[in-house]
């Protein structure tokens, strides 16, 4: 079996400062990693480096395409980086206003990637944005607002849907729960929790809240100052962290 | 460079005919703006940008399309200019007498005796042959502007080939009114390449846009220009169940009795009376001479 990703020693800097060093990991098809640290770690340049959103200083990052096989994604033309994310990736921002197009209603808003990608009948893609805002419950009756008229829930709910319309295998999540109170929060990543098992999605999710990997992700990275420094199942990690500041870190996790 | 100088006419007062170069601007300018020409021209519908010259007008009236004009007026050609269709309108005359003060050339209002036609907003109903050089005023070049507001992206957007977001447009048109309500500047692909913004012209003149004349854009303000060769396959958005429909008002003309041509309402009287009159004045006036 090849490896979804392959990342080899992917590093970044600012000036002299680290954005995130000599990273590698594997991403097995329908395996979802969790990346957590503290702010300023090196999580979402990682992210970013990852979705080529950000060019990386070096390193290689693998893909293993549908039609030709595992490539380099960053020796790759903008073009075809282009393609590949709208088909098979996709990025969840932490503020839905980042990804969402607000001055489009929500039907536009998930129709994008498939028009995108070629879609050309307006009845089939109507259909298709219908019914994914009813997979992420949102109401038929509200597929022509846009989404300043939703809720942040609601919103973060809509991104997903933009994002997967198009079947993509790898979603990259960057804090996919900020921003949003606990009761929605447990929602949301029940929603997560049920569309990756069910459409068998790889996923990337980076966060600080380990209460969100520990329900979404397999596997843990943890990071510091740019580096790796433990990695894991993730109930392993979680239960019997190894190095000190991963004990830091789920010692800080508070106990209602 | 021409000998102009027994064209010029001396308007009487100290002003001697070498103080100009022909049609206004200066050889560089106009060696420039060409230069921006015949690229557009190599590149159907891509939009080549130019150091726009101020010119005697406020940006909106058509410095852009004047430019245009200018860089391709010779002495022996015949010009024509329309607003709205109409060659009688304040942009019109003024840019016609502009031209006749400043090159010199013929002018006319009918439009198979124009070799040169600038035009704003419409494209004349009177199919264009070739030889013949239309120059529209644009306001906003860029079809993806309301769209999306960084120029970087645009541009790449255009080098890509990443259109999905126009059709999102069409997408919220449909869903808001039922049908695609851009009635006006509908984009247009050009050459299966380009995605075009034809200029504020009704959606009624774009299957004209595919057209044995040589078309040129020119946008003053934004400093751009663009073109579509004589002969050029241009194609209108849409859905497949929503397919382009170049819609007019349902009427015929109240002056000549077209049926086939593009109709300004003509508010009549505060009673609610209204006639539907041809845009295009010159056609329209044609029509009626036949008919006497």
């Amino acid at each position: 079996m090849t490896p979804l990703l392959d990342v080899r020693s992917l590093t970044r800097t600012y000036g002299g400062r680290i954005g995130c060093a000599d990273v590698s990991f594997t991403l097995w098809p329908g395996e979802v990693l969790g990346i957590v640290g503290e702010s300023g770690s090196g999580k979402s340049t990682l992210l970013n480096c990852l979705a080529g959103q950000l060019a990386p200083d070096s390193g290689q990052v693998i893909f293993d395409t549908r039609a030709e096989g595992p490539r380099d994604v960053l020796a790759m033309s903008e073009s075809e980086r282009r393609m590949l994310g709208r088909t098979d990736w996709a990025f969840v921002h932490q503020n839905p206003r980042d990804g969402l197009r607000m001055r489009v209603s929500a039907g536009g808003n998930v129709g994008e990637r498939l028009m995108a990608v070629g879609a050309r009948h307006y009845g089939d893609i109507r259909a298709d944005a219908v019914d994914w805002l009813g997979r992420v419950e949102i109401h038929e009756s509200r597929t022509d607002d846009r989404p300043a008229a939703f809720s942040g829930g609601m919103q973060q709910r809509l991104q997903i849907a933009r994002n997967l319309v198009t079947g993509p295998r790898l979603v990259f999540m960057d804090e996919p729960t900020g921003g949003l109170d606990v009761s929605v929060q447990a929602r949301l990543l029940d929603l997560i929790r049920g569309l990756v098992r069910r459409m068998g999605l790889s996923a990337i999710v980076v966060t600080h809240d380990l209460a969100v990997v520990r329900l979404l992700a397999d596997r843990l990275m943890v990071m510091k100052d740019g580096h790796v420094i433990e990695t894991g199942l993730t109930d392993q990690v979680l239960d019997d962290p190894q190095a000190a500041y991963t004990q830091l870190l789920v010692s800080s996790v508070l106990q209602v | 460079m021409w000998n102009l100088a027994p064209r010029r006419r001396n308007r009487g007062n100290d002003m001697t005919a070498s103080d100009y170069n022909f049609a206004y601007l200066d050889e560089q300018t106009k060696r420039m703006i060409r230069r921006a020409i015949l690229k557009g021209v190599a590149i159907p519908g891509y939009q080549v940008p130019f150091a726009s010259r101020e010119m005697p007008m406020p940006y909106g009236w058509g410095t852009g399309g004047v430019q245009v004009s200018a860089a391709c007026l010779t002495p022996e050609d015949t010009l024509k200019v329309i607003d709205q269709g109409a060659d009688d309108t304040t942009n019109a005359v003024s840019i016609r007498k502009f031209f006749e003060k400043t090159a010199g050339v013929a002018v006319t209002e009918k439009t198979a005796e124009a070799t040169i036609i600038q035009t704003r907003h419409r494209i004349p109903e009177t199919s264009l042959t070739e030889g013949q050089i239309l120059v529209y005023q644009v306001p906003i070049p860029e079809p993806l502007r309301f769209l999306e507001p960084s120029e970087v992206e645009t541009r790449k957007m255009h080098a890509l080939q990443d259109y999905g977001l126009m059709h999102v447009k069409l997408y919220e048109d449909i869903s808001r009114h039922g049908e695609i309500a851009t009635a006006y500047a509908y984009p247009v692909k050009v050459e299966g390449r380009y995605v075009m913004d034809p200029s504020p012209i009704p959606k009624f003149d774009n299957p004209k846009l595919e057209s044995a004349a040589l078309q040129l854009f020119g946008a003053g303000r934004e400093q751009r220009i663009y073109a579509v060769p004589p002969h050029t396959k241009v194609v209108s958005l849409d859905f497949e169940d929503y397919p382009f429909d170049p819609s007019k008002a349902p009427h015929p003309c109240a002056l000549c009795g077209a049926e086939d041509t593009y109709l300004d309402e003509v508010i009549t009287d505060d009673q609610g009376g209204r006639m539907f009159v041809c845009s295009d004045t010159d056609y329209c006036a044609g029509r009626r001479e036949d008919a006497a």
